[in-house]
C-alpha cells in the first residue's frame, strides 16, 4: 500500500508542476488585484480556497468592488464558468467511481486541472483515482498559495506590478495555441472563435457571452455528423 | 461593515453557482449520456478557449492609443512561445512580461 502511494504521490507532483508557476503568478496577479479593490489576504485566502476558479475570480473583484447585486453575480459566474458543464460532462465516465475522491475530484475541475487530466492518461503502477486526485490537490494548493502571496507581498514587489492580469490572457492564449498544435480537428476552436468576435462586434462587450456561447453550441450541434467520431480522432 | 457583509454573500454566491455548474452534469446523467451531449463534451472545450481569448481581450480598444499594440505583440509573443517550446509555462510567463514592459513603455 505504502508503495502503491509513492508510485502516485511522485508523479502526481510531476505533473502538477507546469501549473505550480501559472497558478503562482495568476494567483498573484489576482491577490493584488483583490487587494486594489480593499480586500486583504483573508479574502483571497476564501475565495481560492472556496470558489477555485481564475478567470471568475478577476470578474470577480469587478463585481465585489462595484457592490454588484447577487443576482447579477450569480448570472456572471453562470455565463463565466459554463464551461464547467462541459468539462464535468467529458470527465463523467472517468470520475464516476472515483468513490471517496470524487466529491473533490468534481469540486477542483479548473480549466488547468483539466488539461492535465483530459487525455486519461495514468503511469503506470499508480492508483488512477488517488493519482487525479492529489493532481487536482497541489494545483489547488498553489492557487492558494500564489493568492495569499500576492495579497501580502503584492506591494512589496521591487517592479510595478501593472498588465500582471494578462496572465490569465497569456493562458488561455497558450491553451488556445496547443490545441491547435495538438492535431485533430481545428473546425471547434475556429467556431469559438468566430462566434465569440462576430458576437463581440454584434452585441459589444458587456453582452456578448451569452449570445457567443448559444451560437457556438448551435454551430456546432450543426456540425455533429460531420465531427463525430469515427472516421475523425477526439481532439 | 455592511460592506464586507455584501462581498462575503457576493462570494458565496459566486462560490456555490460554480459548485452547481461543477456538479449538475453528474446529478443529471447518473446512469447513462446522451450521445449529443458526449459529442458537446468532447468538441466544446476547444470553442470555449476561444471564447475566452476573446472574452479576455473585448475592452483593447483600437481606436485610442496605443491602438491595442502592447495586446496584440504580448500575444503574439505567447502564440511564438508556445509554438516553439510547447510549454505553456514559459508561455504564460514570457507573454505576461512583454505585456508588462510594452503598457510601461507604450502605456
Amino acid at each position: 500500500m505504502k508503495d502503491a502511494f509513492s508510485l502516485t504521490i511522485k508523479p502526481a507532483f510531476l505533473k502538477s508542476l507546469p501549473v505550480m508557476a501559472g497558478y503562482i503568478i495568476l494567483g498573484t496577479g489576482f491577490g493584488i488585484l483583490l487587494r486594489g479593490a480593499g480586500y486583504g489576504a483573508p479574502w483571497a485566502f476564501v475565495m481560492s480556497l472556496l470558489i477555485y476558479a481564475g478567470s471568475m475570480q478577476f470578474v470577480g473583484v469587478g463585481l465585489i468592488a462595484g457592490g454588484a447585486t447577487v443576482l447579477t453575480t450569480v448570472l456572471t459566474t453562470v455565463m463565466v464558468n459554463a464551461r464547467h458543464l462541459f468539462y464535468s460532462i467529458s470527465m463523467i465516465s472517468r470520475y464516476r467511481d472515483a468513490g471517496k475522491y470524487k466529491t473533490y475530484l468534481i469540486f477542483a475541475l479548473t480549466d488547468e486541472t483539466y488539461s492535465l487530466l483530459c487525455d486519461g492518461s495514468v503511469p503506470e503502477g499508480a492508483d488512477p483515482h488517488l493519482y487525479r486526485f492529489l493532481v487536482s490537490l497541489f494545483n489547488h494548493c498553489y492557487w492558494v498559495t500564489g493568492s495569499v502571496l500576492g495579497s501580502l507581498l503584492g506591494s512589496a514587489l521591487p517592479f510595478p506590478t501593472t498588465g500582471i492580469e494578462f496572465s490569465m490572457t497569456a493562458l488561455f492564449i497558450a491553451s488556445f495555441t496547443e490545441q491547435w498544435l495538438q492535431g485533430g480537428s481545428r473546425v471547434p476552436a475556429l467556431v469559438g472563435l468566430g462566434c465569440s468576435l462576430a458576437c463581440l462586434l454584434l452585441f459589444g462587450a458587456g453582452r456578448f457571452l451569452i449570445p457567443a456561447m448559444l451560437s457556438i453550441t448551435a454551430v456546432l450541434t450543426l456540425l455533429q455528423s460531420r465531427l463525430s467520431p469515427g472516421e475523425e480522432a477526439a481532439p | 461593515m455592511i460592506h464586507d457583509t455584501h462581498a462575503a454573500i457576493l462570494v458565496l454566491a459566486m462560490a456555490t453557482t460554480t459548485w452547481l455548474l461543477r456538479f449538475l452534469p453528474f446529478l443529471v446523467f447518473r446512469k447513462r449520456v446522451p450521445r449529443y451531449v458526449l459529442y458537446l463534451g468532447m468538441v466544446l472545450p476547444a470553442a470555449i478557449i476561444g471564447m475566452l481569448v476573446v472574452y479576455c481581450l473585448k475592452d483593447v480598444s483600437l481606436a485610442t492609443v496605443p491602438h491595442g499594440l502592447p495586446e496584440l505583440i504580448a500575444a503574439a509573443a505567447t502564440v511564438a512561445l508556445q509554438c516553439w517550446r510547447r510549454n505553456s509555462l514559459v508561455s504564460i510567463l514570457g507573454g505576461t512580461a512583454a505585456y508588462m514592459v510594452l503598457v510601461h513603455i507604450l502605456g
